[in-house]
């Protein structure tokens, strides 16, 4: 469980990161806070001749206010989201979702930046972005572009990134009035990757569900957007009725793989659990919180 | 670029340098180059929590981070926390409690226990075991390590043990 050997690299600023990448060729890597890529290494399931240390670029840093969206700089930590007073209040989605990730010590080092970039379809940033129609900005030799982040998670573990392209942040808009937001998993053992998961995010208008969005993860090769389960839910009070419609209306939206936890079906049933109680929650029920 | 990297950092208070390999993780840095044998290797990729060390202040897996990375760093392992007597009564817990066992994963779960009570000095054990939750126990010896970290806090709040 050794890293195989290669080079070693420390960027001091972003343009210092690209030119040092674009010269060490395709086959090296960035490396953040380490969490996946590290592991990664050690089970030797790729070996990039150098890895280029991004970790000190002060421009990838911070997290601050943007118009209507709070920016978060791709270097900030699960750690540091959590932490952050800015998340708390305009990001509630993406505060309930940092304790769900790993656990304390990897949250410390681990980034936003590297769990969007690495696209892990059970991590749950991915998902939150996806749910709350986030803003990928990236950053290459020809400068900067926005990505979607509905078009960014391309299918497992990959991304619209071109070559030799990074994330310098991750722009989400901030809560509006009236919007509720809840992210739900099961997981074997609190932290570790999630068996299925939802992020989950509607307005309430006159005790009916508005623009629902519904995003899973866990559950495909990428966070899958539930379109037939959101039109069932569109309109509706978020009730028994609206739920099993909503349910029923899952199945064509998830074509889960079977992966370590079990096969499709199971995947599919915890789909439904976790839409019945995504739906609650979003109608104001506060159970099933920690479940 | 090179496959050595020359760094200097601190390690329990003690200003070090050294010439690493590039991939040499913190770990195998503490065990093999500098003889620090309180930090354990476990899984080396980082699901199981044994390697469990401070960087900066804030504890990390060990087996996660490179010590190339780490020029300027200040870490601090088991045997500096041992020294300072900073966990000199959550360790006379873990003895008291039996919560060591084989002692496998003790350091890395002193030093993560350490690091709840220093953020919520009166947790309750569900705030114990998810905090502890990214660190294994073969012996599975969960209760007693529950035990005596609940003891800790509730004799630093000025209370009796349970």
């Amino acid at each position: 469980m050794k890293a195989p050997p290669f080079a070693y690299v420390r960027a001091a600023s972003l343009a210092d990161a690209l030119a040092r990448w674009r010269e060490a060729g395709p086959e090296a890597r960035l490396l953040a806070g380490g969490q996946t890529l590290l592991a990664s290494l050690a089970f030797r399931l790729s070996e990039p001749a150098t890895l280029i240390d991004i970790s000190r670029v002060a421009e990838l840093s911070g997290i601050a206010e943007a118009g209507e969206a709070i920016r978060i700089g791709a270097l900030t930590t699960h750690a540091e989201l959590g932490a952050s007073e800015l998340v708390r209040s305009r990001l509630p989605l993406i505060a309930e979702a940092v304790p769900l990730v790993a656990h304390p010590a990897v949250r410390n080092r681990g980034t936003i930046g590297g769990s969007l970039a690495f696209a892990d379809p059970a991590a749950e940033l991915p998902a939150c972005c996806v749910a709350l129609e986030a803003t990928i900005v990236a950053v290459g030799a020809a400068g900067e572009r926005r990505i979607p982040a509905a078009d960014f998670f391309t299918g497992l573990y990959t991304t619209a990134l071109a070559e030799h392209e990074l994330i310098a942040a991750v722009e989400v808009p901030a809560a509006r009035a009236g919007e509720r937001t809840a992210i739900l998993e099961v997981a074997r053992r609190s932290g570790d990757y999630a068996m299925a998961g939802l992020a989950a995010r509607a307005r309430l208008e006159d005790g009916r569900l508005a623009e629902p969005r519904l995003v899973f993860f866990g559950v495909g090769q990428a966070p899958v957007l539930a379109r037939g389960a959101m039109a069932a839910l569109a309109g509706q009070a978020p009730g028994r009725v609206a739920i099993e419609a909503a349910q029923a209306a899952l199945a064509g939206d998830l074509d889960p793989p079977a992966d370590l936890h079990g096969g499709p079906e199971l995947k599919r049933h915890l789909a439904g659990v976790l839409l019945a109680r995504a739906v609650r929650r979003l109608g104001g029920a506060e159970e099933a919180r920690a479940a | 670029m090179s496959t050595q990297v020359d760094i200097t950092l601190t390690v329990n208070g003690e200003r070090v340098s050294r010439r690493v390999e590039a991939r040499r993780h913190l770990v195998d840095f503490l065990r093999l180059d500098l003889g620090l044998m309180g930090t354990h290797t476990g899984c080396e990729h980082g699901v199981c929590g044994a390697c469990t060390v401070r960087v900066d202040g804030r504890i990390v897996r060990g087996c996660l981070v490179l010590a190339a990375s780490l020029d300027g760093a200040s870490v601090e392992t088991i045997e500096g926390l041992s020294d300072t007597g900073e966990i000199r009564d959550l360790q006379e817990a873990f003895v008291a409690r039996n919560a060591c066992q084989c002692g496998y994963c003790t350091p890395g779960m002193l030093i993560t226990a350490a690091d709840l009570l220093r953020a919520r000095p009166q947790p309750t054990r569900a705030e114990i075991r998810e905090h502890l939750s990214g660190n294994y126990c073969r012996c599975t010896g969960y209760h007693a390590i529950v035990d005596a970290v609940e003891a800790t806090a509730r004799r630093r709040n000025g209370k009796a043990g349970p």
